[in-house]
C-alpha cells in the first residue's frame, strides 16, 4: 500500500511512547529539581539531564523514519499537506501562548500599575502604598525593599544613540535573516544548492548573533542595570517575554542548523524539502514576534 | 460499499498486533480513540469517588470525615479531573473514533502524534495524583488555581501540578492539530464544509478553540511558575503586578474551555435526534453558525466569571451584555433540537432518552447561566452553590450524557454487538432522577446563600444537603451500572447489524460499514453517492 494514491498509515511505532516516557522523565526531573533547589544531596537534576537525552534521542530516530520513510516514497501529496496544516496550527497555538505574555504586559500597563498609583474610578488600592507613583518602564515598585526595582530601563535611547543599544543591532540581524532564509529557499526551488548553502549559513550566523547579543544584553542587564527578575513587575515582564522569544530562535537556530547540515548532506529537492519549509515558516514567526516585542517592550 | 471490501486485503500486514505492545505501539485511530475513552471511564471514577467524599463530608453540618485541608483537595482534584481527565479525553476518544469514519478517511491525519497526545495524559494525571502521597498533599487552591493562593500560599506540590497541567495542555493541542488536519485533509471526495456531519463540524471548531485556548493556559501556569521559583512578581502587587491578572487570564483560557466540553456534545445530541425522529436535523447551516457564533463569542466573555473582583463599570456592563448574546445561538440550537423532533417518528431507545434529557437539563443550566450573566445579581450569587449547581447542570447532565448518550450510539458500531436495552433505560431513569435530586436543590442552597468550597455549613441548609448527598450517591452507584452494561455489551451481547438503528440509515458513512467496523475502514475514499444512493 505505498502507491502515491494512498495515504500511508505506519503500522506501529515505539517512538511515541519513548516520548511520552522521555516528558515523564522530563516533569519528574524539573519538579523535583526547582522544589529540592539549594539542598546539596539532591540527585533530581540527573532525572532532568537522562530526560533531555530521552526526548533529543526520540525526537532524532522518529523524524530519522519520517525522512526515510519520505525518501522512499511513501509520502503522497495528500500526507504532505497534512504536514503543512499540522505545522500551521502549531505555529498558532505558539502565537497564543505569546499572546498570553502580551496581555499580560497590556493588562499591568493599562491598569495594574495605574490603579496601584490611584488612577481610575475605584481605584482604592493606592492606599496599601500611599508615596507609589505609577510609571513605565516602572523602575520604583510599590513594595522597593521585596521588589528593589532596576536603575535604568532597556528603553529606546535618542537617535544619536542608537548604534549603542543592542535591541537595534538585534532588529536588523532578525529582519535580515528573515530575508536570507527566503533567498536560500528561493535558490534550493531553482536548484542552485551553492546560494542555498550559503544563504543557510548566512542565516544561521545572524541567528547566533542574536542570541549572542540578547546574552550580552542579559549580562548587562543582571551587572550594570540592576535589572533581575526579581526587579519587579517591569523585569519580570522584560525578561519573560525576550527570554521566551530568545528560547525560540534558539529552537529556531537548532531546526535550521540541522537542516543546513542536512542541506550539505545532499537532502531536499527543488520540490521537496518540507523540513526546511517549515523550519523557515518557524523563522518568520519568531521574527514577527520580535517585532511586536520591540514595539511594545523597548519603544513604546 | 466496496470501499468495506477494499480494505480486507492489506489486513494481513496492517491487523492489531498481538499482546499487549499492540496499545502502546499503536497508530490505529480505533485503538487510540478506545484507550482515551476507558481512561476516561477510569478517571470518572477516580473523580467520582471524590466527589462522594464532598457529599459524606456535607451529609450532615459540622466537621464529619475528613479534615477541612483534604476537603479542600477533594474538591480540587474532583474539578481538575472532570475537567480535564474525564469530560476532554472523553470527546477526543468520540473524535478519535468517529470522525475518520464521519468523513470517509482511512486514519486521523498524523497517527504516531495521536498516539504520543494519549499516552501523555496518564503521564500527567499520574503526575497529579501522585501529589495526594507527597509531602504537603495533593493541590488544595480549587480547580481554577488563582493567584496567591497557588503560588504564595500552595503547598510544594504545585510544581509538579504546574508540569501536569503543561502536559495536559500539550496533549489536547497535539490532539486538536490531529483533529483539525484530519478534518481539512482528509474528507471523502464530494463531502465540502457544509456537508460534513454536525460532529464532525463541532469538533472542528472545538479544536481550534482548544489550539487557541490551551497556550494561554501554559503561559498562565508558566507565570505562576516563574512567581513561585524565580522570583517573577506577575501576581504580586509589591512588584508592580496583579492577583487579578492571573484571573484575566486564566478565564480568557477558561471561558472558550466551558465550550470546549459542550461543543461536541451538540454535534452529538444531533445525530442522535435525527436518527431517532427519522427526520434530518432541522437548519443544518444554522447550526453550523450557532457553533462558530458561540466559539467567538467565547473570547469576549470572560470576566463575567470575576464580576465581583473589582471591574470599571464599562468592564461590567460590556461582559454582562457580551455574555447574554451567547443565549441566542444556543437558543438557535435548542429550538433546532426541538424542530427536529416536531413531527419525527419518534422512538425511545437509551441514546435519544439521553438526549432529550441533555436538551432540557442542559437548557436549565443555560438558563441559570443567564442569570448569573446579570452583573448586578452575580454579586448575591457569586461563589455559592448556586455557580455550583449551574455549571453541574451544563456539565454532567449535559456534557456527560451527551457521552453517554454516544457511547450507547455507537457502541453497537464498535463492538459489533448491542447493549441491554432494558439494563440501558434502567441506567437512564436511575441517572436523570439522581443528576435532578443532586443539583437541583443546590439552587435553593445556592440562592440562600450557601457558600461553595467550605466543608461545613449553617444549620438551615442540612436537609437540602442530606437530599443532595443521598442524590449523589445513587447518581455514584448508577454509573457502576453503566460500566456493567458496556462489560455485558462486549462480551455477551447480542450481534448488531450494519445499520444499527433503524434511522440511521444514510446517515453517515459510519453507517455503512460493517459492526464491528473492520480495523482498517476506508483504505480507499468512500463516494458520497454511496449515501445517496442506497436511500
Amino acid at each position: 500500500m505505498s502507491s502515491d494514491s494512498s495515504y500511508y498509515v505506519p503500522a506501529s511505532s515505539r517512538m511515541p511512547i519513548f516520548m511520552a516516557f522521555g516528558l515523564l522523565l522530563f516533569v519528574l526531573g524539573a519538579s523535583f529539581t526547582m522544589n529540592n533547589w539549594g539542598e546539596e544531596d539532591s540527585n533530581a537534576h540527573w532525572l532532568l539531564i537522562t530526560s533531555f537525552a530521552v526526548i533529543w534521542g526520540t525526537m532524532f530516530f522518529w523524524f530519522g523514519s519520517v525522512i526515510k520513510e519520505n525518501d522512499s516514497g511513501m509520502y503522497s501529496g495528500q500526507l504532505n499537506q497534512s504536514f503543512v496544516w499540522g505545522m500551521a496550527w502549531f505555529i498558532f497555538s505558539e502565537v497564543m501562548f505569546f499572546f498570553a505574555f502580551f496581555l499580560a504586559l497590556g493588562y499591568v500597563r493599562l491598569f495594574a500599575v495605574p490603579w496601584l498609583g490611584g488612577e481610575g474610578e475605584k481605584a482604592i488600592t493606592n492606599i496599601l502604598w500611599p508615596g507609589f507613583e505609577a510609571a513605565w518602564p516602572l523602575l520604583v515598585t510599590p513594595d522597593n525593599e521585596q521588589f528593589p526595582g532596576a536603575h535604568h530601563s532597556m528603553s529606546i535611547p535618542a537617535v544619536s544613540k542608537l548604534h549603542t543599544w543592542l535591541p537595534f543591532w538585534n532588529t536588523l540581524c532578525l529582519i535580515t535573516s528573515s530575508g536570507t532564509i527566503a533567498l536560500a529557499e528561493a535558490g534550493l526551488r531553482k536548484g542552485n544548492r551553492t546560494a542555498f548553502k550559503l544563504w543557510m549559513v548566512a542565516t544561521l550566523t545572524l541567528g547566533y548573533v542574536f542570541v549572542f547579543l540578547q546574552g550580552l544584553e542579559y549580562y548587562e542587564a543582571y551587572t550594570h542595570m540592576g535589572l533581575t527578575l526579581g526587579a519587579g513587575i517591569y523585569g519580570t515582564t522584560f525578561f519573560l517575554l525576550t527570554g521566551f522569544h530568545g528560547f525560540h530562535v534558539c529552537l529556531g537556530a537548532i531546526i535550521l542548523t540541522i537542516m543546513t547540515i542536512r542541506g550539505f548532506g545532499g537532502a531536499f529537492s527543488d520540490h521537496d524539502h518540507f523540513g526546511l519549509a517549515a523550519g523557515s515558516w518557524y523563522w518568520h514567526f519568531v521574527d514577527v514576534v520580535w517585532i511586536l516585542l520591540v514595539l511594545v517592550v523597548y519603544i513604546f | 460499499m466496496s470501499a468495506v471490501i477494499d480494505s480486507h486485503h492489506d489486513d494481513h500486514h496492517h491487523g492489531p498486533a498481538k499482546g499487549f505492545s499492540r496499545w502502546l505501539y499503536t497508530t490505529n485511530h480505533k485503538d487510540i480513540g478506545s484507550m482515551y475513552l476507558w481512561f476516561s471511564l477510569v478517571m470518572l471514577f477516580i473523580g467520582g469517588a471524590m466527589a462522594m467524599v464532598i457529599r459524606a463530608e456535607l451529609f450532615e453540618p459540622g466537621s464529619q470525615i475528613v479534615s477541612p485541608e483534604f476537603y479542600n483537595q477533594m474538591v480540587t482534584n474532583h474539578g481538575l479531573i472532570m475537567v480535564f481527565g474525564v469530560i476532554m479525553p472523553a470527546f477526543v476518544g468520540f473524535a478519535n473514533w468517529m470522525i475518520p469514519m464521519q468523513i470517509g478517511a482511512p486514519d486521523m491525519a498524523l497517527p504516531r502524534l495521536n498516539n504520543l497526545s494519549f499516552w501523555i495524559l496518564p503521564v500527567a494525571f499520574g503526575i497529579l495524583l501522585s501529589t495526594f502521597f507527597m509531602e504537603g498533599g495533593a493541590p488544595n487552591f480549587g480547580w481554577t488555581f488563582y493567584a496567591p493562593l497557588s503560588t504564595e500560599y500552595a503547598p510544594p506540590t504545585v510544581t509538579f501540578f504546574i508540569f501536569s497541567v503543561h502536559i495536559m495542555g500539550a496533549s489536547s493541542i497535539m490532539g486538536s492539530i490531529n483533529i483539525i488536519t484530519t478534518i481539512l485533509n482528509m474528507r471523502a471526495p464530494g463531502m465540502t464544509l457544509m456537508k460534513m456531519p454536525l460532529f464532525v463540524w463541532s469538533w472542528f471548531i472545538t479544536a481550534y478553540l482548544l489550539i487557541a485556548v490551551m497556550p494561554v493556559l501554559a503561559g498562565a501556569v508558566t507565570m505562576m511558575l516563574m512567581d513561585i521559583h524565580a522570583g517573577t512578581s506577575f501576581f504580586k502587587a509589591g512588584g508592580g503586578g496583579d492577583p487579578v491578572l492571573f484571573q484575566h487570564i486564566f478565564w480568557f483560557f477558561g471561558h472558550p474551555e466551558v465550550y470546549i466540553m459542550i461543543l461536541p456534545a451538540f454535534g452529538i445530541v444531533s445525530h442522535i435526534i435525527e436518527t431517532f425522529s427519522r427526520k434530518p436535523i432541522f437548519g443544518y447551516s444554522s447550526m453550523v453558525y450557532a457553533i462558530a457564533s458561540i466559539a467567538l463569542l467565547s473570547f469576549v466573555v470572560w470576566a463575567h466569571h470575576m464580576f465581583t473582583v473589582g471591574m470599571p463599570i464599562a468592564g461590567e456592563l460590556f461582559f454582562m451584555y457580551s455574555t447574554m448574546l451567547i443565549a441566542i445561538p444556543t437558543g438557535v440550537k435548542v429550538f433546532n433540537w426541538l424542530s427536529t423532533m416536531f413531527k419525527g417518528s419518534l422512538t425511545f431507545e437509551t441514546p435519544m432518552l439521553f438526549a432529550i434529557a441533555f436538551v432540557a437539563l442542559f437548557t436549565i443550566g443555560g438558563l441559570s447561566g443567564i442569570m448569573l450573566a446579570i452583573a448586578p445579581a452575580d454579586f448575591q450569587y457569586h461563589d455559592t452553590y448556586f455557580v455550583v449547581a449551574h455549571f453541574h447542570y451544563v456539565l454532567v447532565p449535559g456534557a456527560l450524557f451527551s457521552l453517554l448518550a454516544a457511547a450507547y450510539y455507537w457502541i453497537p458500531k464498535w463492538t459489533g454487538k448491542m447493549y441491554d436495552e432494558t439494563l440501558g433505560k434502567v441506567h437512564f431513569w436511575m441517572s436523570f432522577i439522581s443528576v435532578n435530586l443532586t443539583f437541583f436543590p443546590m439552587h435553593f442552597v445556592g440562592l440562600a446563600g450557601m457558600p461553595r468550597r467550605i466543608p461545613d455549613y449553617a444549620m438551615q441548609f442540612a436537609d437540602w444537603n442530606m437530599m443532595v448527598s443521598v442524590g449523589a450517591f445513587l447518581f455514584g452507584i448508577s454509573q457502576l451500572l453503566f460500566l456493567f452494561i458496556v462489560l455485558k455489551c462486549i462480551y455477551n451481547g447480542k450481534e448488531a447489524t450494519t445499520e444499527v438503528w433503524e434511522g440511521a440509515k444514510d446517515r453517515g458513512f459510519e453507517w455503512t460499514v460493517d459492526s464491528p467496523a473492520p480495523y482498517h475502514t476506508f483504505s480507499s475514499p468512500p463516494s458520497m453517492e454511496s449515501l445517496k444512493s442506497s436511500s
